[in-house]
């Protein structure tokens, strides 16, 4: 086990490089510079964009800016950005907290309602509530986040004026004024990624229930005489879990890569308006340093899901 | 203006014959707005008066939180590396200027305890230098005296090439030193009418000394106050996260009487500028939100039974079209747009002013700017005494299309004009922005009409401002044989502005296309009024060479003006914000409250 733990993080290192490479290329040859701001501003002399172009190391070879970044990184100096002057992981740890809350509680509220919609839909296929939960999971996921987000905006805040739709993050309150705050700016976001989110992991989770449920080894089970409840949860759900965990543990990144769309309509200070913003200006140390995280994270997740397969399934054995 | 009556009106006020609001009476009348009426009296030998104030609130703090809405926020907080006017913004709330532009293009005092004059003895007549007073007992937030130490440190600071501020540009051609602890002197190495750039306005505030002197030079992005600033601001510094958050607090020490009105501010950035205009307008979530560049009619209907207004501001910033000189499809030794070429089209004139009357100014305000826009035959639209009175516009389909048949240019079997086999096809850029991709629109119909075939193309603002040598997009390189985009006036002086279009800045591949003369347009006798305009002291011949300079663009069409545009903001009803269209948004904050 440890040695399989072992051997995939050995095999990651070649494809984290690989990434960096194809992401440090394909921002290089992106159009755009940083400081193209100041090319409208008649105060501004062209040589000071050059010299700043210069002083940033924007005009060297491709590859020895590549080698620069890299050796920074294994040093464990993320860069620097080049728009706000101070270094990125700073930068990406002030965003951090909000897209956690956010986006964590989204998922949260996605698995709260895939997972028992989802089961108890397979249970009983065709059903009335099924057909319900299948219309609603349709509805969800073809609507997107930007058009569910300003509905939501128009009905909540302002027509019915209950809740802000402007995320701040100094809420002036303390204790338990603080966490009612939090939780009111935070009712729309999670509601539009959740329940977009949930939509099609219903749909998931209801046909990974559905492939598992019709197998010989579950009517064994109702033959032995055990109850509905204990042969969902214990014999059919553990099985079907395993798509599921892939699924949920491909999202996980996206908890800590935020969500730009939505986090652009609300405010939200996380890591997709940093991201977005940041492609905006052309920051690219902050636009690399935020990517590679995230892939790093996405091989990460991936290796946690296959160690979870090993627990979920002893058949499955990790060599 | 009639340089011996204005002269004698000078007098006449020096004398105390005519009161001075009677002289800006009159100086209106000839089409001279208040602003530069003062400026004319400065060097006619009259002090420069100071704006009035509106100020009410009677004594300072107890007006709660005043929350901006920036939905660019601010991504650092020194205004010498300010990449764009959002730092220069975020900045002004902590650090001050010596004084600051008010809404009609007044001075105002921030820091500096008098205005330079002639008479006064501050400003040198042969425009070579300006002295400047400095208030006495003005203190840093964390203490320290305010001094002429700090003034001369800023000049060294943004001079040294080393630091790579962005200010250099105002302070590297200038000289500063320090007469005693409340004087400093700056010397220009030549004439300078328009004396009041270095020091003055939101992008040229002043840090402290002694938090920044260590970090001069290649040092420069080490410094910790780089991001909390310590100025001598209305309000002090709290916290800052770029992009998200600015934070203040009252100064209790502040220098001016009763001010600040507000306890606490905030600036909040992110978003976009509809949500934010309805944050303002709609919902009342925020007191203020900045640069609201949303359709007239959405504001209209947002301010139905809102909670706030729009408000404009007047400036001189002018939407056009700029005409190419050079051809665009021919390459010349690797270079499009080569010096080397001609426009195939616009070399006749009658096509460029055919072009001119296929701009419908009129519909173009109707169906896109609204309020937020003037029509206007100049491309020099501000400050107002040296906006020309000499050309009109006009929309007329036909006249064009007889202007081009006398020409020669008849249309084809597609109905497209041609002469000597050249089509008249054209290809017009701009920068990808629901207003500018509409103008687009309205301009092709037109030219169609006419007979011109018009294809359109926008690119990412991104790019196209950008001065990326590899890329064929950006304006300076001009491949293209229309474009359309603004440059902002920062300050109300057309020096800066019109000084661009002379022929030694032409952009061309070997300057790396950093020159600023992207139509490639060369005409000697504007090089002659720009040269004699820049070291021109005479208000008035000075003034009217910037009007000949503008006359001249306008008739060789260099550029067809389609729109001068306000800017416009979000306030909520019961705020009294002081907004000038020559300066940032917070640079008169401290005038700001609220009313009952």
């Amino acid at each position: 086990m440890s040695q399989y733990v072992l051997r995939r993080l050995l095999i990651a290192i070649p494809s984290l490089l690989g990434i960096s490479i194809v992401l440090f290329v394909v921002l290089a040859l992106a159009p755009g510079d940083p400081f193209s701001e100041l090319a409208t501003n008649p105060n501004v002399p062209p040589e000071v964009q050059a010299a700043l172009r210069a002083k940033f190391g924007l005009d060297d070879p491709i590859h020895l800016r590549y080698l620069h970044w890299l050796n920074a990184m294994l040093h464990g100096d993320w860069g620097f950005s080049f728009v706000s002057r101070m270094n990125v992981d700073t930068l990406i740890l002030q965003r951090l907290p909000a897209t956690l809350y956010v986006i964590g509680s989204a998922q949260i509220l996605a698995l709260l309602i895939a997972i028992p919609v989802g089961v108890y839909a397979a249970t009983k296929p065709y059903s009335l509530f099924d057909q319900i939960a299948n219309t609603l999971a349709f509805v969800g996921f073809s609507l997107p986040t930007f058009f569910t987000g300003i509905l939501f905006i128009l009905i909540f805040s302002v027509t019915l004026d209950w809740l802000p739709f402007v995320y701040t993050t100094d809420i002036k309150a303390t204790g338990i004024h603080w966490v009612l705050e939090m939780i009111r700016q935070a009712i729309m976001p999670v509601a539009v990624l959740g329940l977009f989110q949930a939509a099609s992991m219903t749909r998931f989770v209801r046909s990974a229930m559905l492939d598992v449920i019709r197998l010989d080894y579950v009517t064994t089970a109702r033959a032995k005489g055990l109850g509905q409840a204990k042969v969902i949860v214990k014999h059919v759900m553990r099985n079907a879990m395993i798509p599921v965990v892939t699924l949920i543990a491909l999202q996980m990144p996206a908890v800590f890569g935020g969500a730009i769309v939505t986090e652009q309509i609300f405010r939200i200070p996380g890591i997709g308006s940093l991201l977005i913003s940041s492609i905006l200006s052309n920051d690219t140390p902050v636009v690399m340093a935020v990517t590679f995280v995230f892939a790093c994270l996405v091989v990460l997740f991936n290796l946690i899901a296959d160690v979870l397969y090993g627990w979920l399934d002893p058949r499955i054995s990790l060599r | 203006m009639l340089d011996k009556e204005l002269r004698s009106m000078i007098g006449e006020v020096k004398d105390g014959r005519m009161d001075r609001r009677g002289f800006i009476k009159r100086m209106a009348a000839v089409g001279l707005t208040a602003p530069l009426a003062n400026q004319i009296l400065a060097l006619g030998g009259v002090a420069m008066a100071e704006g009035p104030s509106t100020y009410k609130p009677t004594k300072r703090g107890g007006g709660g939180a005043l929350k901006l809405l920036w939905w660019q926020g601010p991504t650092l907080l020194n205004p010498h590396f300010a990449t764009g006017t959002k730092d220069q913004d975020g900045s002004r709330l902590f650090y001050e200027p010596l004084a600051s532009w008010d809404p009609d293009g007044n001075m105002k005092l921030v820091l500096a305890a008098e205005i330079p004059s002639i008479q006064n003895g501050l400003l040198a007549a042969d425009g070579k230098s300006v002295t400047w007073k400095l208030k006495p007992g003005v203190k840093w937030h964390d203490g320290k005296p305010f001094s002429a130490d700090d003034v001369v440190f800023n000049w060294e600071y943004a001079s040294d090439p080393a630091t790579a501020a962005v200010t250099i540009g105002t302070y590297r051609d200038i000289k500063v030193e320090k007469i005693d602890d409340l004087t400093v002197r700056v010397l220009f190495n030549k004439p300078t009418p328009f004396w009041a750039d270095a020091f003055v306005g939101a992008p040229n505030t002043i840090i402290p000394k002694h938090l920044f002197a260590d970090y001069k030079g290649a040092k420069s992005r080490e410094a910790p106050n780089n991001l909390s600033p310590i100025g001598t601001g209305p309000y002090k510094f709290v916290e800052f996260k770029p992009g998200d958050l600015v934070r203040g607090v009252i100064n209790p020490d502040y220098h001016m009487p009763n001010r600040p009105y507000f306890d606490t501010l905030e600036m909040k950035g992110g978003g976009d500028a509809v949500s934010a205009a309805r944050a303002v307008i709609q919902t009342g979530e925020y007191d203020f939100g900045y640069n609201i560049q949303v359709e007239d009619d959405v504001l209209l209907r947002l301010e139905k039974g809102g909670k706030g207004k729009a408000i404009y501001a007047v400036g001189g910033d002018t939407e056009f079209i700029a005409l190419n000189f050079t051809d665009p499809n021919t390459e010349v030794d690797g270079e499009r747009s080569s010096m080397k070429t001609k426009h195939p089209l616009f070399s006749d004139p009658a096509v460029r002013k055919a072009l001119t009357m296929l701009v419908d100014r009129e519909s173009v305000k109707k169906a896109i700017y609204g309020r937020a826009g003037r029509t206007t035959a100049n491309f020099l639209n501000g400050p107002e005494k040296f906006v020309s009175k000499n050309n009109t516009w006009e929309f007329n389909i036909e006249k064009a299309a007889k202007l081009l048949d006398d020409a020669g240019w008849k249309p084809g079997a597609d109905g497209i004009r041609e002469k000597d086999g050249k089509k008249l096809k054209l290809l017009y850029q701009t920068s990808t922005n629901g207003p500018r991709q509409k103008t687009q629109a309205i301009v092709k119909q037109a030219c169609q009409k006419a007979g011109i075939e018009v294809e359109l193309k926008s690119v990412v603002a991104s790019v196209f401002f950008s001065s990326d040598v590899g890329n064929p997009d950006t304006y300076p390189k001009f491949y293209a044989d229309l474009e359309m985009f603004q440059i902002p006036m920062s300050q109300p002086d057309p020096s800066q502005h019109m000084r661009r279009y002379t022929s030694d800045r032409v952009a061309t591949k070997e300057n790396k296309w950093q020159g600023t003369n992207y139509p490639r347009w060369v005409n000697k006798d504007y090089d002659a009024i720009i040269a004699a305009a820049e070291s021109e002291m005479d208000p008035i011949k000075r003034a009217a060479l910037y009007i000949k300079a503008n006359d001249l663009l306008i008739q060789e069409v260099v550029f067809i003006p389609v729109q001068h545009r306000l800017k416009v903001e979000a306030a909520a009803n019961n705020l009294v914000c002081i907004v000038s269209g020559w300066a940032n948004e917070t640079d008169n904050l401290f005038d700001w409250y609220r009313e009952a």
